[in-house]
């Protein structure tokens, strides 16, 4: 999903790089409230794991293949803010060291999947809470459903700025119905992924899960850790 | 086992996946262009795109320049790229952090 160089032009470019410094900017302080010395190592972690998950295309048919976004992911880890600025870090090391997805287009890339893609994909995880069992095992099923929605969210976004700033002159419905179908199937993958992760987290250290506080108590304290 | 130790094996162990996914099971992702790369193909605007800039990154393209083993190379850049993600992800978030008195 990593927008290069020339396909948007210069002033939508520099226009999501003002939505993306600012949204940067905000969560820059948000995250503090997310962040103490049990789960800033956590952070830089998942940031590292979204990096390795991006590398990782699967096939979805028709010579097409789709990679995580890991906007849900992170945001249900480690919360919506910290999640944003971890999908960013992402992105500024992919442009600048893989040259994967252009530098003008960094503000894009984002608006994209480190904004929309991280608060979408965490909203959408919150509404599915609402609605489920108040337990943790609820956790990683909202996650992967935050996750499912997330990518063809996206997707629809990149078509919105197509429409207005794309270099090339085509049908915003051909561009929105073909970004959307195919990022609807990528998201059945984002939505394993995610799913996957977090229970796995949840199963081993739900303290450290983020979108599982006040699920998580239940669990009675151990001799070892009342002692510590 | 404390708490401090325990943090640290998850760490650990999350570390360990995250660079054996980039370092070794990149090597088997799927080629195929991504969604965008495909659609923007398909719909006719993929020749807009632009040659990214060289930045004198190593690691164009999750490569590794001077290196000819193609599952060598690659893997390099996948654990280059996580430990870079690490080190300033992490390091911004451990600037960020609130500070907790320790117990």
């Amino acid at each position: 999903m990593h927008v290069p160089d020339g396909f948007l032009d210069a002033p939508t470019s520099v226009a999501t790089g003002v939505v993306a410094a600012a949204g940067v900017g905000i969560a820059l302080r948000k995250a503090r409230a997310e962040l103490d010395d049990r789960t800033a190592p956590m952070a830089g972690l998942v940031a590292a794991f979204v990096f390795a998950g991006q590398m990782i295309n699967f096939p979805v048919g028709a010579g097409t293949s789709g990679h995580l976004l890991g906007g849900a992911l992170a945001a249900v880890l480690v919360g919506p803010w910290t999640g944003a600025l971890c999908i960013s870090v992402v992105l500024l090391v992919q442009g600048l060291f893989m040259a994967d997805g252009g530098l003008t287009a960094l503000g894009t890339n984002i608006t994209l999947m480190g904004l929309a893609g991280v608060f979408v994909g965490y909203g959408a995880f919150r509404l599915v809470l609402l609605v489920l069992p108040r337990r943790l095992g609820s956790v990683p099923l909202a996650a992967a459903l935050g996750a499912l929605v997330s990518v063809p969210a996206v997707a629809a976004v990149f078509s919105l700025l197509f429409a207005v700033g794309g270099t090339a002159d085509i049908a915003f419905g051909k561009v929105l119905v073909t970004m959307v179908g195919w990022h609807t199937v990528i998201g059945i993958g984002e939505a394993v992924i995610t799913g996957l992760v977090v229970s796995a987290v949840v199963a081993s250290r739900p303290d450290l899960v983020y979108g599982a506080r006040g699920l998580a108590g239940r669990r009675p304290l151990l001799a070892e850790e009342v002692a510590a | 086992m404390n708490n401090v130790v325990k943090n640290r094996r998850f760490l650990a162990i999350g570390l360990l996946v995250a660079l054996l996914v980039a370092g070794v099971g990149s090597y088997y992702a799927s080629s195929h262009p991504d969604g965008l790369e495909y659609v923007a193909g398909k719909t006719g605007f993929i020749d807009t795109a632009k040659e990214p800039v060289d930045t004198g990154s190593p690691f164009a393209d999750y490569g590794t320049k001077g290196v000819d083993d193609e599952r060598l190379s690659g893997g390099i850049a996948g654990v280059a790229g996580v430990g870079l993600t690490l080190l300033i992800g992490g390091g911004l978030f451990w600037v960020l952090r609130r500070r907790t008195p320790h117990a």
